[in-house]
């Protein structure tokens, strides 16, 4: 006898999670119209809204003096499982203290072998790169995938990375 | 009531006058052919648009919206698509069966499609044996999704037509024996006109009582199994098996399997419409002669299509629903549950039928 009452108690309780779920999707479809969550690319370019978490591209900030932060400890290219980065540096001698330091030439980022991990960005001492917004980086050569993130002229600033660093 | 046949007549009389009678029967044959034809390729293109703006809403997205007015042209657009594509087979298919296999599964419901009443006087085989004759043919379809499999010479594709085989012969059983008998039983009469007829006075899932609604839902669970859709799409499995049995199919050829799918839908759907809902008959209610009248001079025909849509928006529902079963999960729910409670609610309508505990 219990075993019957099972049985039938079995498929009805199926029977009401089953409705359950389809109750959710039902007022799902019913408010969809309005609460659309995806976004009409390319309609809406200028409107597009990003997650917080969103990570399109390495970049390295600069201020308006054209100073960024980076002093080419290449904790970075280190960390990096991909060898998507490649820091080009020599030492130079400190004008102040005389002592022999690492000057960054060339910050090159492979951006084809990049798995967006934000290892690096987490990674660096200085807060020197980040992960911006810009998605759209299809190019015609693969060539153009590889890019230098230092602005031509642009030097390392120990009060820059003091300011931005201090903040925090 | 419009009755059809009227104009059914009137074009047969012309015919006749024009030509002998031999020549008449063959014009009369290639007309209806054109027009399934036509209907199963409208049908096609109309609820894939549909299944994927329905399955966008579902998931809080718009789905298809670029090509035309609400995206209306898409399915337009990839038919194009799909009839330009190359046809790539393997080497070592088996040509002759991997070449028929389409077609059997694009001729089963076609084949049903003839018996379907559609409006009064609008079904173009009229046979006495009707819902028996659906029965019959819709196992067609399975022959062709076995041949598919097999002569694809790929293990996946194998699996998918065994498994679709196991599915579907099993799930026919609490079809024909549950559902569809057990109206049977109520109308007394195999012939799908008989049994739209019978339901003038009310729809058999509200006057058959309980064992009508038992039989209905039995009859929704088995027809999604039938199908091959989700949450009965095993044969398909995208995750496990690639794309089953037609993994080896392209271009045209595929879309045969594509379009089978959804006309099975459709069939599905209509013989739902026509054997609970009351198939072409407006909805009366009771006591309110008014609105009996304003709803009879809306056509019979539309009527159909109307409880035909919603019948397959829950069929669609279900899919954007329910998660895939596993195949012994599946043939679990057949034979230890559907089929026990499905006879012993053929015996219930037995009795109420007998006792007359119908109203
Ligand atoms: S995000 Fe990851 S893969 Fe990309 S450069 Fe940084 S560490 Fe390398
Ligand atoms: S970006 Fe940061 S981690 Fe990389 S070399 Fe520069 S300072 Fe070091």
């Amino acid at each position: 006898m219990n075993a019957i009452i099972n049985y039938f108690s079995e498929v009805i309780n199926g029977g009401i999670t089953l409705l359950k779920g389809m109750g959710i999707t039902g007022k799902h479809f019913v408010r969809a119209p309005k609460e659309i969550i995806t976004q009409q690319y390319p309609d809406n370019r200028d409107t597009l809204t990003f997650g917080d978490r969103f990570r399109a591209q390495l970049f390295m900030e600069h201020n308006e003096e054209n100073q960024n932060r980076c002093d080419a400890c290449q904790t970075c290219e280190t960390v990096c499982p991909n060898g998507s980065i490649e820091v080009v540096w020599h030492r130079e001698a400190d004008p102040e203290t005389g002592k022999k330091k690492k000057v960054l030439d060339k910050y090159v980022y492979h951006l084809g072998m990049c798995t967006f991990c934000n290892l690096c960005v987490l990674a660096c001492p200085t807060e020197a790169i980040k992960m911006n917004k810009e998605f759209e980086t299809a190019v015609y050569d693969r060539s153009e995938l590889t890019k230098v993130l230092n602005k031509p002229g642009s030097k390392f600033s120990q009060d820059y990375v003091d300011k931005t660093i201090g903040n925090k | 009531m419009y009755d059809f046949s009227k104009m059914t007549g009137a074009i047969h009389e012309w015919l006749s006058s024009l030509m002998p009678s031999v020549l008449v029967t063959t014009v009369e044959w290639i007309l209806i052919g054109v027009v399934f034809l036509a209907l199963f390729a409208i049908l096609g293109l109309v609820l894939v648009i549909l299944e994927r703006r329905i399955a966008g809403f579902f998931q809080f997205r718009l789905g298809p919206n670029r090509v035309g007015p609400q995206g209306m042209f898409q399915t337009v657009a990839d038919t194009v698509k799909l009839l330009l594509k190359e046809l790539v087979s393997t080497d070592k298919v088996d040509k002759f069966l991997y070449n028929v296999a389409p077609f059997f599964v694009i001729i089963a419901p076609l084949m049903i499609m003839a018996v379907i009443p559609y409006g009064l006087g609008l079904t173009a085989y009229d046979i006495n044996i009707g819902l028996f004759f659906v029965m019959a043919i819709s196992s067609i379809g399975v022959i062709g999704i076995l041949l598919a499999g097999w002569s694809s010479n790929n293990k996946y594709s194998l699996i998918g037509a065994m498994r679709s085989g196991a599915v579907i012969i099993s799930y026919e059983l609490s079809m024909g024996l549950s559902s569809l008998l057990a109206i049977v039983l109520l109308a007394g009469s195999l012939n799908l006109n008989d049994i739209v007829m019978s339901q003038e006075a009310g729809w058999w899932l509200f006057r058959g009582h309980i064992p009508a609604v038992i039989a209905f839902i039995i009859y929704i669970i088995t027809g999604t199994a039938e199908t091959n859709r989700v949450p009965f799409d095993l044969t398909e499995a995208e995750s496990e098996l690639g794309a089953g049995f037609h993994a080896e199919y392209s271009g045209i050829k595929f879309a045969f399997f594509f379009l089978s799918e959804f006309v099975n839908m459709f069939i599905i759907a209509a013989l739902a419409a026509t054997i609970f809902l009351g198939g072409w008959l407006p909805i009366h209610i009771p006591g309110w002669e008014g609105f009996n009248n304003i709803m009879d001079y809306i056509p019979g025909p539309i009527w159909f299509f109307l409880k035909t849509g919603a019948i397959i928006f829950l069929l669609m529902w279900f899919r954007w629903t329910f998660p895939r079963l596993r195949i012994d999960q599946i043939l679990t729910l057949e034979w230890k549950y559907l089929l026990p409670i499905s006879l012993l609610n053929l015996v219930l309508m037995a009795f109420v039928v007998m006792m007359g505990w119908v109203f």
